[in-house]
C-alpha cells in the first residue's frame, strides 16, 4: 500500500525522482500505464510540484530492480496513492532545490520562485536552474511528510506524452519488442477448461524447419522457433495432431442463476442495520437482476516475453503489478525471489486482470527450453477470449418494503456470484495459467474477493447509497468454479449498481413518483445529489419525452468504493434494435489532476459499459467457450456509440479519487432505465438485446 | 528464408521480400520491413488494428497474404506522414487526444485517411461508417470522430 498524506515515508526521494546535469528529470513510478495516461498524469504532478517543464520530465515503467513497489496498478487507484506520493517527493526535491538556490542567490528561501526549471528571486542578481543546481543536491534525503505543495498550476494541462508514437506508428508495445536473439513462442492451449493432454506429435513438429524446441509437461503444450510465422505453423501442426481428453465441466449458460445459486457457497453479509423481516411495510417489492460472463476482449491479445540465463530470469509483460508476478513466478518454479527481474512494457488496454501475467509464464516455460534466448509469446485472439480470466456472473436479488408514503422502508439484498480476483499470488498460489497445467503444478483455486476495506468484490457497491431505515446486504461467493474469474473494471459493482438503480426506478414507479424527485428524496449526501442534479441538467431532463413514442430516458446514481460520484442520463431509442442516442454523465471524483485525462476515462468508461449492457456475454457449451472471436463476442462498434457529454464537478479541497471505473454501473442501470421508458418493460437480465426484451415480454 | 521473391513499394519504399506465398502481409510488414504500426489483434481481419492501404483501400494486412500484395502500393500508419510533417488526421488526433491504449489507431488513421482522401469535406455519418470497420475496446470513437472532422476542416 501506498501511504496517504502525512504518514511516514520510508523511501528517499531519489526513489522516485532523479534530476540530471541537462535538468532532465527521471519519475520512477510503480504504477504501469495501461492505456490510462498515468505516465502522462505523474509527469503532470512531478512537473508542477518541481516548477519544471512537462516536457523534461520522463516517466520510466515499473521495474522489481529499479523503482518503488506500490502494489498493483488497479481499482482506479494510482492518481490517489502513488499519486500523492509523488507528489510529496516531489516537493521534498523541490524544497531541497530551494534551499540550494537560496543559498547561491544570497536570498531567503521564501523569496525563491520556480518557474519553468529556473530559480529566480527579486533583488538577486543572478538566476539559476535545477540543471546547475544538480550535482550539489542530495535526493537520497527522506521525504518530507507535509511538504509545502504548490498544487496543480498551469503545467498541468499536458498532452499524452505517448500518443506521438503512437499515431506514428512507432513501437511502443511490448508486441514491438525485438530483443538480442530473440525466438517466438506459441502455446497451444487445452480446448477446453478442463481438458488434459492425451499424445501430442512433438517429434513431428521438432523437425519442423526453423523450430527450436517443443515444450511439453502435463498438459502444457508449447513451441518456440526462430521466426513467429514459424512459430504459429508449428503450433497448428501441434493443434492439429493432439488429443486431448475433455470432460464436461461447464454450467447451463441459459440458466446461470441456477449455476450461481448452486453452491457450494460461502456466505457473508455485507451490511446489516437491522433485521429487514421485522419492518412492517405497506407495500413490498421483489426483483432479480442477473449479468453475465464477461470478457476483457483487449484489442491486443497478450503478450509476454522471458530470458533464462540458467540461474535468472528476466521477464517482460503488460502486467498491472510486476513485484506480484515476480513473486508468482518464483513460487511456481521453487526460484529465489531475486533471481527473477520483471520490467512493464506497454500493451493495450488493460481493463483488469487480463492474460498478461498468464502470457509472461508461457514465455518463461519456454525461454527455460533456450537458455540465453529471449522468447516472445503472444496468444492468439481465441484464446485471448477464451483464457483470460472473465468478469464474474453475477445474481442480484432485492426485497423492499416500502412505508405509506412510498418511501423506503426495508431493503433486503442477495448478491450470488463468483470470486472477482485470482490474481498472481491470490489464494497463497501462484495463480498463473500454465503452472496449473504443468505436471505437478499448482492448480488455481476458486477466486477470491478483495478485503472490504479494499473495496470489496462481489459486493463492491451493493450498499445503496440512499437513506433507508433498515437494511440488510448478503453475498453468497461460489466455493468451486467452473470458469476462471478476476478483476474486470468495477468488479461486483457493475451488476450491484445496475441492479440497485433499476430497481429504485422500479420503486419509483411504484410509489408513483417520478425517477429523480424519488432519488433526490433518499439521498441526503451533497456530493451525490450535487452528481445526480448536473447531469439532469446538462441532458434537460426536465423536458424529456414521456409516454411512449420509442424513445425513452432513464437516470442513475452511485458513489464507487466510498470514493468518487457519478450520475448517468441515457436516452434509448427502442424499435426493431435498440439505439442508444446520447449519455450525459456528471462526476466528482475530488480534485481533478488533469481535466482532460478525467474526461477520457469517463467517456471511455461510459462507452465499455454500454458495450457489456447491451451487446456482451460469454458464450459456452457444457465443454467449451464458444464466444472466441469478434463474430461471436461482439463489442459496441462505431456505429453504435452515442453522443457523450461529461459535466466535471472539480473538488480542489478534497483528495482525487480514481475515474477509471465510476461509470460502469450507473451506465449500466441508467441504460436499463431508459429502455424500460421505451418499451414500457423492465428488463432485468443483462445484456439488454432485443431477445432479452422478447424473453421479458413472455415472462409477463 | 526461402520463398518466392514478391516486390512491393511500403510508405514510398520499394521493397523485395523473399518468403514464402502464404506469409501474412502483416508479418512481412513487422518482422521485415520494420513496419510495427500495423498492429496484430485478430488475425482474420475483424478488428481493423492491421490495416494498411493497398493501392489506396484500407485492407486486413493480417489475412492478406503477401503474393497478394505483389506489385502493390502499401500504405502503412507510418506511410502517412509526409516527411517530417505529420498528416492532418494524425495532428487532429494529437489535438482531440483521440486515444486511450492507441493500439487501435494505426487502423482507424488508415481508415480515416483514405476516407479524407476521397471525401474530403464528410459530415458524421461518413465518418462513423468509414471507421466502422475498426475496433476499439477502450470507448475513444466519439474523440476519433471528432478529431477526423476537424482535420477535414483544417485541410480547408
Amino acid at each position: 500500500m501506498t501511504p496517504g498524506a502525512d504518514t511516514p515515508i520510508v523511501s528517499p526521494v531519489s526513489t522516485w525522482l532523479h534530476v540530471a546535469g541537462d535538468g532532465a528529470v527521471t519519475v520512477r513510478s510503480g504504477k504501469a500505464e495501461l492505456g490510462q495516461g498515468i505516465l502522462t498524469a505523474f509527469a503532470a504532478i512531478a512537473a508542477g510540484e518541481l516548477g519544471v517543464d512537462p516536457a523534461s520530465v520522463r516517466v520510466v515503467a515499473p521495474h522489481t530492480d529499479d523503482g518503488p513497489d506500490e502494489g498493483i496498478t488497479a481499482g482506479s487507484m494510482s492518481v490517489a496513492t502513488a499519486g500523492a506520493t509523488l507528489r510529496r517527493a516531489a516537493a521534498t526535491a523541490r524544497a531541497l532545490f530551494v534551499a540550494e538556490a537560496a543559498h547561491r542567490l544570497g536570498v531567503h528561501p521564501a523569496d525563491v520562485v520556480v518557474e519553468r526549471s529556473v530559480l529566480s528571486a527579486p533583488g538577486a542578481t543572478t538566476t539559476t536552474t535545477y540543471a546547475e543546481l544538480a550535482g550539489h543536491v542530495d535526493l537520497d534525503t527522506p521525504v518530507d511528510a507535509s511538504p509545502t505543495m504548490r498544487g496543480p498550476g498551469p503545467e498541468t494541462t499536458v498532452a499524452r506524452l505517448d500518443l506521438p508514437d503512437k499515431v506514428t506508428g512507432r513501437p511502443r508495445y511490448l508486441a514491438d519488442l525485438v530483443l538480442p536473439g530473440q525466438l517466438w513462442g506459441r502455446v497451444v492451449r487445452p480446448p477446453s477448461a478442463a481438458a488434459t493432454l492425451v499424445r501430442a506429435d512433438v517429434e513431428g513438429a521438432q523437425a519442423l524447419p526453423g523450430v527450436v524446441a517443443v515444450v511439453r509437461d502435463g498438459s502444457f503444450l508449447g513451441v518456440v522457433a526462430d521466426d513467429e510465422q514459424r512459430a504459429e505453423g508449428a503450433a497448428e501442426h501441434l493443434r492439429t495432431r493432439s488429443a486431448w481428453d475433455e470432460p464436461d465441466t461447464l454450467p447451463d449458460e441459459d440458466d446461470l442463476p441456477a449455476y450461481l445459486q448452486g453452491g457450494p457457497s460461502t456466505t457473508f453479509t455485507v451490511d446489516e442495520t437491522g433485521d429487514p423481516s421485522t419492518v412492517t411495510a405497506a407495500r413490498s417489492h421483489e426483483a432479480t437482476y442477473s449479468k453475465p460472463f464477461l470478457a476483457h476482449a483487449s484489442i491486443a491479445p497478450s503478450v509476454g516475453a522471458a530470458r533464462w540465463d540458467g540461474e535468472s530470469l528476466h521477464v517482460w509483460s503488460h502486467t498491472q503489478g510486476v513485484f506480484a508476478l515476480r513473486n508468482a513466478i518464483a513460487q511456481a518454479l521453487d526460484l529465489d525471489v531475486p533471481a527473477v527481474v520483471v520490467e512493464h512494457v506497454e500493451s493495450a488496454g488493460c481493463y483488469g486482470h487480463n492474460g498478461a501475467d498468464d502470457a509472461a509464464f508461457d514465455a518463461v516455460l519456454l525461454a527455460r527450453a533456450v537458455p540465453g534466448r529471449p522468447v516472445q509469446v503472444r496468444w492468439s485472439r481465441r484464446d485471448e477470449l477464451s483464457w483470460s480470466p472473465f468478469g464474474s456472473a453475477q445474481l442480484v436479488r432485492i426485497v423492499a418494503g416500502l412505508d405509506n408514503d412510498g418511501r423506503i422502508a426495508s431493503w433486503d439484498c442477495d448478491i450470488w456470484s463468483q470470486g472477482h480476483t485470482s490474481r498472481p499470488g491470490y489464494a497463497g498460489t501462484p495463480g498463473l495459467l500454465a503452472a496449473a497445467h504443468v505436471e505437478g503444478g499448482h492448480p488455481l483455486p476458486a477466486p477470491v474477493d478483495p478485503r472490504p476495506e479494499r473495496g470489496a468484490g462481489s459486493a463492491r457497491g451493493a450498499v445503496p447509497a440512499y437513506d433507508m431505515p433498515v437494511r440488510r446486504i448478503r453475498g453468497h461467493r461460489l466455493d468451486r468454479v467452473a470458469l476462471r474469474s478476476s478483476s474486470l473494471r468495477s468488479l461486483g459493482a457493475f451488476a450491484n449498481t445496475f441492479a440497485i438503480e433499476s430497481f429504485v426506478d422500479e420503486l419509483a414507479e411504484l410509489a408513483g413518483a417520478d425517477p429523480l424527485d424519488y432519488r433526490l428524496h433518499h439521498l441526503s449526501d451533497p456530493r451525490g445529489r450535487a452528481v445526480l442534479e448536473a447531469a439532469v441538467e446538462r441532458a434537460g431532463w426536465a423536458g424529456r419525452p414521456r409516454g411512449g413514442g420509442d424513445v425513452g430516458w432513464g437516470v442513475a446514481v452511485a458513489q464507487y468504493k466510498k470514493a468518487g460520484w457519478c450520475a448517468v442520463v441515457a436516452e434509448v431509442e427502442a424499435v426493431s434494435d435498440i439505439r442508444l442516442r446520447r449519455l450525459t454523465l456528471a462526476v466528482d471524483v475530488g480534485r481533478v489532476v488533469q481535466e482532460d485525462g478525467v474526461r477520457n476515462q469517463i467517456e471511455g468508461g461510459a462507452v465499455q459499459s454500454a458495450s457489456w449492457t447491451l451487446k456482451e456475454r460469454v458464450r459456452f457449451d457444457r465443454c467449451r467457450v464458444t464466444s472466441v472471436d469478434w463474430e461471436t463476442y461482439p463489442i459496441l462498434r462505431f456505429s453504435e456509440v452515442p453522443p457523450i457529454d461529461v459535466v466535471v464537478l472539480d473538488r480542489p479541497d478534497l483528495p482525487s479519487v480514481g475515474a477509471g471505473e465510476v461509470a460502469q454501473g450507473p451506465t449500466a442501470a441508467a441504460i436499463a432505465n431508459a429502455l424500460a421508458a421505451a418499451v414500457g418493460l423492465r428488463v432485468r437480465d443483462l445484456p439488454l438485446t432485443p431477445d432479452a426484451v422478447v424473453a421479458a415480454m413472455e415472462r409477463g | 528464408m526461402t520463398g518466392e521473391t514478391f516486390s512491393l513499394t511500403v510508405d514510398g519504399e520499394r521493397y523485395d521480400v523473399t518468403t514464402a506465398r502464404d506469409t501474412p502481409l502483416l508479418h512481412v510488414l513487422r518482422h521485415e520491413l520494420g513496419k510495427p504500426g500495423a498492429r496484430f489483434g485478430c488475425g482474420v481481419g475483424l478488428c481493423g488494428a492491421c490495416f494498411v492501404l493497398i493501392d489506396g483501400n484500407p485492407t486486413p494486412s493480417c489475412d492478406t497474404p503477401i503474393w497478394a500484395a505483389d506489385g502493390k502500393d502499401v500504405v502503412t500508419v507510418a506511410g502517412l506522414a509526409d516527411g517530417g510533417a505529420l498528416h492532418p488526421v494524425q495532428q487532429a488526433f494529437l489535438d482531440e487526444q483521440a486515444a486511450q491504449c492507441g493500439f487501435c489507431v494505426s487502423g482507424v488513421l488508415v481508415s480515416a485517411a483514405a476516407l479524407l482522401r476521397d471525401t474530403p469535406h464528410p459530415d458524421e455519418g461518413q465518418v462513423v461508417a468509414a471507421l466502422d470497420r475498426n475496433l476499439c475496446r477502450c470507448g475513444a470513437q466519439r474523440r476519433m470522430v471528432a478529431a477526423v472532422l476537424r482535420a477535414a476542416e483544417a485541410a480547408e
